[in-house]
């Protein structure tokens, strides 16, 4: 099975009609939101946060975010990063309450120091490894992500990615990348070893080891 | 986009990392547009230490509102100053930029703003 992310870069590939059959898919819909609750129970937020959700897509999860209850701690703010206009149109149409911003992870994460309590990335940053030109590497996209993940997060704080790697070399080159850039990293893996296996990379700021059994 | 979102938002040509003049941002040619949300002490003292106070004078002062304190409040003072509490909702948390550019005032880049969506994505000569 070909993967979209291994025959073209994300702009391309959620174009106007993708980014809809994206989002109007109630499969693809009720995955993302159920790994955006599993995220955030790994994030363990116990106050309203500023969050940035990096390849925020059409605001799914940022939705989730936003509807967070008192008593969870929410609700919380958000700054949502993609790459693909197509994919951010669709959130504006559905009014989400985030902000929104055309930008390439790969390119870094143009924030202050410390501006975040949190990150979330549902199904974004296997992306960072399919360079869609000579002149950017993958490893450079990585280090440039994740250099500026750990800086634009509080001392304390925690990001949590759900990623799909093509294969154990992908899963250790993000991981190594996130630990080469300062995180502590632990990856967690729901219902191993079947067709509906979830990998969340756990990162944390200037802490111990987060929960995980290990990259 | 929030004033919030602008008073952490930082420029992201290579050469500017490591210069303070590259932040914060500057409006220029901005439409605003204020959204209520409900207003949420708890998230404003969370934030509230974060804020770059003085960034945020500048910002305020190139978009025309009223003079903020010349320093920020501490928690207590925004707990008893129910005033100054909304004010800063308002400012921060209602008022949005919906179309204009943020320019960079180091290297000159302006980032164009589209139904309040900024636009980061830069040449790779640039990354
Ligand atoms: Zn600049």
């Amino acid at each position: 099975m070909s993967r979209p992310e291994d025959i073209l870069p994300p702009d391309l590939h959620y174009n106007d009609t993708e980014a809809k059959k994206y989002t109007t898919s109630s499969r693809i819909q009720n995955i993302q939101v159920s790994m955006t609750h599993r995220a955030l129970e790994l994030l363990d937020l116990q106050n309203p946060s500023m969050i940035l959700d990096v390849g925020c897509g059409s605001g799914l999860s940022g939705e989730i975010l936003t509807s967070v209850e008192p008593s969870e701690g929410g609700p919380h703010i958000w700054v949502g990063m993609d790459i693909s206009a197509s994919m951010l149109d669709v959130a504006l149409q559905r009014d989400v309450e985030g902000d929104l911003m055309l930008a390439d992870i790969g390119q870094g994460v143009p924030f202050r120091a410390g501006s975040f309590d949190a990150a979330i990335s549902i199904s974004a940053i296997q992306w960072l490894c399919n360079a869609d030109s000579s002149e950017v590497s993958p490893a450079g996209r990585l280090s440039r992500f994740f250099n500026g993940l750990y800086a634009s997060l509080k001392r304390g704080g925690r990001a949590v990615c759900q990623f799909y790697p093509k294969n154990d070399q992908q899963r250790t080159m993000i991981s190594g990348a996130a630990i080469k850039a300062g995180f502590g990293a632990g990856i967690l893996e729901d219902d191993p070893g079947t067709k509906n296996s979830k990998i969340y990379l756990v990162l944390t700021v200037g802490g111990s080891a987060a929960e995980g059994n290990g990259g | 986009m929030k004033l919030l979102t602008l008073n952490f938002l930082t420029c992201a040509v290579k050469s500017c990392k490591s210069t303070s003049a590259s932040f914060p941002l500057h409006p220029k040619d901005c439409e605003l547009v204020s959204d209520t949300l409900k207003s949420d002490p708890k998230l404003l003292f969370n934030i509230l230490p974060r804020l770059d106070w003085s960034a945020l004078s500048t910002t305020a002062s190139e978009l025309g509102f009223p003079g903020l304190p010349p320093s920020a409040p501490t928690k207590e003072e925004l707990e008893a100053n129910e005033k100054l509490f909304h004010d800063l909702h308002t400012l921060l948390l209602e008022t949005h930029i919906s179309e204009g550019s943020l320019v960079c005032a180091n290297c000159g880049h302006s980032y164009k703003i589209k139904e309040g969506i900024a636009n980061f994505l830069l040449p790779n000569h640039l990354v």
